[in-house]
């Protein structure tokens, strides 16, 4: 579905993502993890358009859209829920919701109440707070509105950058049964977390992205048994304990 | 001073109040959408009336307006296009530099198309010295005219910014020009469209009220003047306290002839201007998200 090789981006002249390739299969939940400033925002941001590659290709569907701007990825159906949740703070929950199905274009707004109703049922805490501001909602509830808005798209591919970043145990586990949901109707994600224990165990494959490289890949559980993914990524120091 | 002598300041003061509302909405719509003051907005409002007075002598009066206002709505897109599309992540001093000297070449070339003479539209409904009685107050219908026709502009503007789909998306670029485009807005066109309105209701603004105050090549400055100060006054990026700012500034205006020689009536809006600048500098540019959290 999500073809990705020997991609570089950056800054200006600050290379970030320096030779980076992957893939994602159809139905799959895939996770990059890894450090802060390890470039994983970059990647993403550069995948959906927002931050031109400077060399490399990003193929989607078959489709070459290297080089193609934010608006038009993500009406091929490949969203990004960016990082930080940046939901339209001014504008109501519902507002929000209908600008999420811009990407379809004109056929979407005929049955955009419709499709609505369908993310609600997903977040029903968000149709509780239809015409409340976004910028008023919690932040769990701020994600969920993000999360709901990239839905609106009906995208195929869904790329969610952190987003259990700053949320409560609880939430964050509600957000990652909701992705387990989305994948079981059909959709497939790219997800980058930091959070790399619950990522890494509800996902297929899993990225290790250190200073703009890939060092690591493989199936989540054996990414789960790596000692070095153990120490770095989830506060496991094998080699301490096996001394003690 | 009689009530009756009150009322009618008061009615002055609405008039030219509204028309500055009607400039500072015009910023607002620009600044909302990109953070850019245009200080271009004032040759807006001269451009309407000046090309509706043109075309007033080869066709009757409303086609003229309303050939007028698209065509200065073209002109704002063009010089979005030609002047603005192509920065990337212009300094804000930049802009003001810019669109400064976007307003003095404009001026210079109406300067050069219709000369210093001073022109106007003829009054849309009766003459100069026809009047309708209201209550106590006798008003020229043209006042009526300003007063409708900018009110209902706002009221069409509220609409539209609220109920729509095209102007919730400039609503959206407003609030978070990233998360738009991932919502496949196109920005850029936003951008576009925001320049076209403000030039649009700048324009039909200069059209209305042309016959009470007349046109002149140099009448955008101190529009724009009066417009930024009416913007600041009601907090930038907000239309209605923008309405209830210029009215405001409208009366004062009127009123100042009682306490000062009429040619410091425009001294006022500068005063307050620099009032406010000295009281909170920092709610100008200052803050971007505080002023990303205003509505339109
Ligand atoms: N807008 C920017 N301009 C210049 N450099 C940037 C910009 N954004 C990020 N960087 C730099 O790029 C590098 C990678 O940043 P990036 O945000 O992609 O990391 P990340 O892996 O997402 O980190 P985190 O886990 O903290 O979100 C960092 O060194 C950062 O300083
Ligand atoms: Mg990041």
């Amino acid at each position: 579905m999500l073809r990705i090789i020997n991609l570089e981006s950056g800054y200006g002249s600050l290379r970030v993502i320096r030779g980076v390739s992957l893939h994602v299969n159809p139905g799959e939940i895939v996770t990059i993890i890894g450090a802060n400033g390890a470039g994983k925002t970059t990647l993403l941001n550069t995948i959906s358009g927002l931050i031109r590659a400077t060399s490399g290709r990003i193929i989607f569907d078959s489709r070459d859209v290297t080089g193609l701007a934010a608006e038009k990825v993500v009406s091929l159906g490949c969203v990004l829920v960016p990082e930080g949740r940046q939901v339209f703070s001014t504008m109501t929950v519902k507002e929000n919701l209908l600008l999420g199905a811009c990407p379809r274009g004109k056929r979407a707004a005929g049955r955009a109440d419709k499709d609505i109703e369908r993310v609600y049922n997903i977040f029903p805490r968000l149709r509780e707070r239809h015409n409340q501001l976004a910028g008023t909602l919690s932040g769990g509830e701020q994600q969920m509105l993000a999360i709901a808005r990239a839905l609106m798209s009906d995208p195929r591919l869904i790329m969610m950058d952190e987003p259990s970043m700053g949320l409560a145990p609880v939430i964050v586990r509600e957000i990652f049964g909701i992705i387990s949901r989305l994948r079981r109707e059909g959709k497939t994600l790219l997800l980058v977390e930091q959070n790399a224990r619950m990522a890494l165990g509800i996902s297929d494959r899993g990225y290790v992205l250190e200073t703009g490289r890939i060092v690591l890949q493989g199936p989540s559980e054996d990414l789960l048994q790596n000692r070095d993914v153990q120490r770095a990524y989830l506060g496991r120091d094998l080699d301490a304990e096996i001394r003690l | 001073m009689g009530v009756e002598l009150f009322l009618q300041y008061i009615a002055a003061g609405v008039t030219y109040g509204i028309i500055y509302a009607i400039v500072a909405i015009g910023f607002n719509i620009i600044y909302n959408t990109t953070g850019i003051i245009n200080f271009a907005q004032g040759e807006f409002v001269m451009l309407g009336s000046m090309i509706a007075i043109s075309l007033h002598g080869v066709m009757p009066l409303l086609p003229s307006i309303v050939l007028a206002s698209v065509v200065t709505m073209f002109i704002g897109a063009l010089i979005e296009v030609l002047f603005i599309r192509w920065l990337k992540s212009p300094t804000v001093l930049r802009m003001i530099i810019i669109t400064i000297g976007l307003s003095i070449l404009i001026r210079e070339l109406a300067l050069s198309i219709w000369g210093e003479g001073v022109r106007a539209l003829p009054y849309f409904t009766g003459n100069e010295v026809s009047s309708v009685e209201i209550g106590m107050i006798r008003i020229s219908p043209q006042v009526l005219w300003v007063v409708g026709v900018c009110l209902f502009m706002v009221a069409v503007l509220q609409g539209f910014f609220h109920f729509t789909l095209l102007g919730r998306k400039m609503r959206a670029c407003a609030a978070n020009p990233v998360a738009a485009r991932l919502c496949g807005i196109n920005t850029k066109n936003m951008v576009t469209l925001s320049f076209m309105l403000s030039a649009l209701i700048g324009a039909v603004a200069g059209c209305v009220v042309s016959p009470i105050t007349y046109s002149q090549y140099n009448m955008g400055t101190g529009l724009a003047i009066k417009g930024f100060t009416v913007a600041i006054l009601g907090g930038l990026g907000n239309s209605l306290a923008a309405l209830g700012g210029g009215i405001v500034l409208g009366i004062l205006e009127s009123f100042s002839v009682w306490f000062m020689p009429s040619a410091y009536k425009d001294a006022i809006s500068i005063a307050i201007l620099l009032v406010i600048l000295f009281v909170r500098p920092s709610g100008l540019f200052g803050s971007k998200e505080r002023m990303a959290l205003k509505e339109f």
